[in-house]
């Protein structure tokens, strides 16, 4: 051991090669080997069988409602988190911190909880689906309710991505603008938002990617009808009930390959956000 | 759930600067968006949570203790326990060595390592549990291997606890490196200097700098292992007094009707929840006050 005489500085610290080498190890044996058989398994397919099982129609009209309710979903965290994110940080009002805790309940929530109290609330006789009942809305068993549950899902990633932006953010620029005559509107959007922007798209392709392999808060609410209300995942969930693996298989690497996608974004804009809070 | 994670745990100083009344910005809209936030947050957090209760309670006490005595209801919260019981210590120790190699050294290829490690963050549960069908299930890798020693993995507890470790992978990890990358090397290359040991260094230095953090990890790991309900449901089979966890027993009393049951044992898990809430707020509370302490002490430039 060279403790006392270190041949070059940062390797004074030992367990470099076992703490190193126990990480891959484990990262190997319970992520990346697993993940890749999904990979090997459509090798193992023609290109035909692939591609017609990714894009059956039944598949098709799953992938709308997926993407299209998790992006309603997210956009819904955009504004509404982002307000929650602005009151948390810029105002005092009784309960503050307890409200601040409670935000993150949809991350500590069982998603089959979520589920199941969101469809009792929303279905007809249900606290809140009562009243909808009569305007004629309806949520629970329609794609409306899909976008409750993935609105609830994703409730936390904006706040908890704007919210640090905005603490850091420095008033006196408002202040300034303020008192050179900007009218609060022009304030916002010509120095409040463009600070907090990488923080907001952050936070809403974070809720985006979550909402879209969301499963377990989906599908008590969803009615799960092919075709009007069935998510990928449950279409997933199907076809190995049918022990069609392929075809489970085929659709979970097109998620995967969105995911990932969604994952170099998030890394993107996260480098964009830690740059231009740099910078100032 | 990175957002939580890549927010890292020793945030900016809450409220560091007191809160200003900002004459430019009128009253009205002030109570406004604040009005605006609550009704967002009574509607989608306090209306839910006060219903688990509500409906968990709904034929009174009798029913509710009935219904998590049921045997098939202890059985599913001991599946439950011992599943987080295996994965959190496990992905314990998996946190910690992968925070000491990436925080304490340099080496290439860290940053695609560090993405890596998030990847089970970003695979939707159901492919979680799909991957292990793939494997050990009857067409699987080790399908016909398993079936001829009679090693059951699929649809029986080890199934179960390997979703349970895919799913919580990340957690640990993802709040001790950049704990451990704040705080340095400076205090451990001191222990080392005077002659520690790497062991003594790590237990006596290493280990009262990031108590915190690794409990606020294993908290959050803890209750996404308890929780968990996407991968869980693909592997377990759903055998009765067997396989099932507690969300996946809520499903199944759900789906039979049997709604006080099924709000019954979720409000076991919401109550989880809320545990893990009071417990992070606090833990979050204790770093905050150390950090200004430090502050106070050390870097105060303003």
């Amino acid at each position: 051991m060279n403790l006392i005489q270190p041949r070059a500085p940062g390797r004074v610290i030992p367990g470099f090669g076992l703490s190193l080498g126990f990480t891959i190890f484990y990262l190997a044996l319970i992520v990346l080997i697993p993940l890749s058989a999904v990979f090997l398994k459509t090798f193992t397919m023609t290109w035909e069988a692939f591609w017609s099982a990714v894009t059956s129609e039944r598949v098709i009209a799953s992938y709308k409602l997926s993407f299209g309710a998790s992006l309603i979903a997210a956009s819904l965290n955009v504004v509404f988190g982002g307000i929650v994110a602005w009151v948390l940080v810029r105002y005092k009002f009784p309960g503050k911190r307890f409200i601040d805790a409670l935000v993150d309940l949809p991350f500590a929530l069982p998603t089959a909880v979520a589920g199941i109290t969101l469809t009792a609330l929303y279905s007809n006789n249900g606290w809140i689906g009562k009243y909808l009942e009569q305007f004629g809305i309806k949520v629970a068993f329609t794609p409306l309710g899909v976008v409750v549950a993935l609105t609830f899902i994703g409730l936390p990633f904006v706040v908890r991505t704007v919210q640090p932006v905005l603490e850091e953010a420095e008033r006196e620029l408002e202040e300034a603008a303020a008192s050179l005559g900007a009218s609060p509107l022009q304030t916002f959007f010509r120095v409040i938002l463009p600070t907090i922007i990488p923080a907001l798209l952050t936070g809403f392709a974070l809720a985006f990617a979550r909402a879209t392999g969301e499963y377990g808060s989906v599908i008590f609410i969803a009615g799960n009808l092919p075709m009007v209300s069935e998510i990928t995942p449950l279409f997933i969930i199907t076809k190995l009930e049918q022990y069609d693996y392929a075809g489970a298989t085929a659709i979970a690497v097109v998620m995967l390959v969105v995911s990932f996608i969604l994952l170099l974004t998030i890394n993107l804009l996260q480098a964009w956000t830690r740059r231009r809070a740099g910078k100032k | 759930m990175s957002a939580v994670l890549d927010k890292p745990v020793v945030a900016a100083p809450r409220a560091a600067r007191p809160v200003k009344t900002n004459a430019f910005e009128p009253n009205w809209v002030r109570y406004t968006l604040i009005g605006i936030a609550l009704a967002f947050l009574t509607l989608f957090l306090f209306v839910p949570l006060v219903a688990v209760f509500a409906e968990a309670l709904k034929k009174g006490w009798d029913t509710y203790l009935a219904s998590i005595l049921d045997p098939d209801a202890i059985s599913a919260i001991k599946l439950t326990l011992i599943a987080a019981g295996i994965a959190v210590p496990l992905n314990l120790v998996f946190g910690v060595a992968a925070a000491w190699a990436i925080a304490k050294f340099e080496f290439r290829g860290k940053s695609i390592l560090l993405t890596l490690i998030d990847l089970p963050f970003s695979v939707s549960p159901v492919i979680a549990g799909l991957i292990y069908v793939l494997i050990f299930g009857a067409q699987g890798w080790f399908g016909q291997w398993l079936m001829d020693h009679d090693v059951k993995i699929l649809f029986a507890v080890p199934g179960i606890v390997l979703a349970t470790i895919f799913i919580t992978f990340p957690f640990v990890a993802r709040e001790l490196i950049p704990l451990m990358q704040q705080q340095g090397n400076e205090e451990e290359e001191a222990a080392l200097v005077l002659g520690a040991s790497g062991w003594q260094t790590f237990r006596r230095v290493t280990l009262p700098n990031i108590k915190w953090g690794l409990l606020y990890g294993v908290i959050l790991c803890n209750a996404r292992a308890m929780g968990e309900f996407g991968a869980v449901s693909v592997v377990s089979g759903h055998i009765r007094g067997e396989t099932n966890t507690m969300p996946l027993q809520v499903e199944i009393l759900y789906n039979e009707y049997n709604f006080t049951a099924a709000f019954a044992i979720a409000s076991l898990l919401a109550l989880l929840a809320l545990v893990t809430l009071a417990i992070k707020s606090f833990i979050e509370w204790r770093l905050h006050l150390s950090m200004r302490a430090d502050a106070g002490t050390t870097e105060r430039t303003e």
